[in-house]
């Protein structure tokens, strides 16, 4: 376990540590609130996205699998804690049904669809969570791997999956609350959601889950199958010819990422209080990609770092010139392609003279 | 002797154009064969087929006398233990040597075994050997794509060694190696063969000479002879479309 942590994996994580510590402190027990609640909500919400960028790293950093759908992962498992919070909500809804949520109510339903039964168990929501999108991945890889879907053409049926979920979404049919998504969420296993306590350790649970998603991502590449990733990645015929199934390795990695990637929006949806179709669109899972490549692909911290950068500088340039950003996005983004192909992580480490991590090939060598 | 690999009647066209054409070909256990011919004769796709990597269109292909390699994936007939070496030398060139060596030892290859791999004392002294052998111990920690053009090569041999296959295909080894290199690849070969069956596809003639085997021309994806070096040499059709150019 202790071999995992690296120089830049041991920084990372004692940072975080310090954040842990500071943060619910400065909130909670500090005269004055130096660290005021709201920014301890867009912290939590930055490291979800963190969670969710390794996530990504670790199928396209390590194993060549540009997926352009990794929102959609996140989005499932946000919607699985989303009806255990709408359940939570119980008679306390503006209609009082006991059962049945607002929207159902408002839609003249007059029972529960049986895919929301078991949600009222918080255990099972989260099992959901790492469950659906991990099925959903089982299913889309098993079939994408074995028909040998590679490329770019791979990243465009990925993209083509969250935005079919987001249109399913979309419609009051399915039963997820359609346009308006889920939201009004009052409490969390007793706790309410608007108490700063709450908030506090929803943060805290939010910084375990990105050091315990950092550190199996870590362990997985770090042993002979991520080798086995890396040549993938870097030769996927030449690892055939080893006698390596390729297919069921892009399956293996897909897969703990899916999941991953639902942990991840499982804890962000009681933190922003709301899960709606929006989060499936095609341009969220673009915006992981550029998380990534802007802190440095297939170096797991740097991922993270990335997705937290872009976060605050997103925070921040919406409030002075929100109709800007997606400029400013777009700009950041090409300037990192070119002129820093290691990412943020990357430069870091160069300017303090050590070995940048072994670039990934171009994409075109897994053809 | 038994029969390791058996052709029989293989055709494969691309776009209409017979690649292979009607091509039956029998190698026995332990022997090593060398497969020369012009370029576009169709020894690669021949080695294609083998490894499952392109699907004849008709004939058969057997293996050890019963195993329908014509059904099987890359996967699967590495599985079987059929290793190759690729004309143009590919390995993982963002990792070291060593663990190219390391990713190629023969071992249980699914998913699970692979995650809990841990290196045994065995296979760390056999990585040692291999790497000795293909005299890349001075390089071991380099990344494999920071070699050179003939220690691709070696390196790629090497691999192939480790997965201790029991017929190696090997397309075209001397590319890019100085003349001694070439004579040491012909000497592991001729060492390597009896215990490991090995296919050798080459264009350099002293290469093949100096393998000393049974040769088999191939031309327009069909067996034009069989037979020694100097009985090869001596054929007319030979000649004109090989060797006389
Ligand atoms: N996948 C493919 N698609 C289309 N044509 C192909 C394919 N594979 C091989 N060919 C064609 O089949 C013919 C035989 O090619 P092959 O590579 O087997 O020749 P070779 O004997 O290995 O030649 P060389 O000595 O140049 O390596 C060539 O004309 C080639 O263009
Ligand atoms: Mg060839």
């Amino acid at each position: 376990m202790l071999s995992l942590i690296d120089r830049r994996m041991g920084i990372f994580l004692a940072g975080l540590f310090v954040l842990t510590v500071a943060v619910p402190v400065g909130n909670l027990a500090l005269d004055g609130q130096p660290v005021p609640s709201y920014i301890v909500a867009l912290l939590g919400k930055y490291l979800c996205y963190a969670l969710l960028a390794v996530a990504l790293d670790l199928v396209w950093g390590y194993c060549g699998i540009l997926s352009l759908g990794h929102g959609a992962f996140f989005a499932l498992g946000g919607y699985a804690m989303g009806m255990h919070l709408m359940r939570e909500i119980g008679p306390r809804g503006v209609y009082a049904n006991p059962l049945l949520p607002d929207f159902m109510v408002f839609l003249n339903w007059d029972s529960l669809p049986w895919y929301w039964l078991g949600f009222d168990m918080f255990g099972f929501a989260l099992l959901m969570a790492l469950a659906v999108p991990g099925l959903l991945a089982f299913v889309f890889g098993w079939f994408a791997f074995r028909s040998r879907v590679t490329g770019v053409y791979l990243s465009i049926i990925t993209q083509a999956m969250t935005y079919a979920l987001m249109l399913a979404f979309f419609r009051n049919e399915m039963g997820f609350g359609g346009y308006n998504g889920l939201t009004d969420f009052k409490d969390v296993l007793g706790f309410s959601l608007q108490a700063d306590t709450t908030r506090a350790g929803l943060f805290v649970l939010s910084a375990l889950a990105l050091a315990a998603g950092l550190l199996v991502a870590k362990a997985i590449t770090s042993s002979k199958l991520g080798k086995v990733l890396i040549a993938i990645r870097d030769a996927e015929s030449r690892t055939r010819f080893i006698g390596y199934r390729v297919e069921e390795y892009k399956l293996f990695v897909f897969v703990v990422s899916a999941m991953m990637a639902g942990l991840a929006g499982a804890l962000y949806v009681p933190q922003v209080g709301i899960i709606n179709p929006g989060e499936f669109s095609p341009a969220n899972s673009i915006g992981i990609v550029i998380w990534v490549a802007l802190g440095g692909r297939g170096t797991l911290v740097g991922a993270a770092m990335g997705a937290i950068i872009v976060g605050f500088a997103q925070t921040l340039f919406t409030s002075w010139f929100p109709e800007l950003w997606l400029f400013a996005l777009g700009g950041l983004f090409v300037f990192v392609t070119i002129f820093l192909p290691q990412g943020v992580l990357g430069l870091i480490e160069s300017r303090l003279g050590r070995k940048p991590p072994p670039a990934p090939a171009p994409e075109e060598a897994s053809a | 002797m038994s029969v390791q690999l058996l052709l029989d009647g293989v055709n494969r066209s691309f776009d209409g154009f017979k690649a292979i054409n009607d091509l039956s070909l029998t190698v026995e256990k332990g022997e090593l064969r060398a497969i020369i011919g012009p370029n576009g004769a169709g020894k690669t796709t021949m080695m294609d087929i083998i490894t499952g990597k392109t699907r004849p269109d008709t004939g058969k292909v057997l293996w050890n006398q019963s195993v329908d390699l014509t059904r099987s994936d890359e996967a699967g007939t590495a599985r079987l233990g059929i290793g190759r070496k690729f004309q143009k030398p590919t390995v993982f060139e963002t990792q070291t040597v060593e663990d190219n060596i390391a990713l190629s030892l023969k071992e249980d290859r699914s998913v699970w075994a692979t995650l809990f791999y841990r290196r045994s004392a065995e296979d760390s002294a056999r990585i040692a050997e291999l790497l000795a052998l293909v005299k890349l111990d001075h390089v071991a920690g380099w990344m494999a794509g920071d070699l050179s053009h003939g220690q691709k090569q070696w390196l790629e041999i090497g691999m192939l060694l480790a997965q201790d296959p029991e017929l190696l295909l090997v397309d075209e080894p001397a590319a890019g190696m100085t003349d001694a290199e070439t004579m040491r690849t012909a000497e592991l070969l001729r060492q390597i063969a009896g215990k490991h069956t090995v296919i050798v596809v080459e264009h350099d003639m002293d290469f093949v000479r100096a393998l000393g085997c049974r040769v088999t021309v191939l031309h327009q994806g069909h067996v034009l002879a069989e037979g020694s070096l100097d009985h090869v040499s001596a054929n007319e059709q030979v000649i004109e479309v090989y060797l006389g150019r």
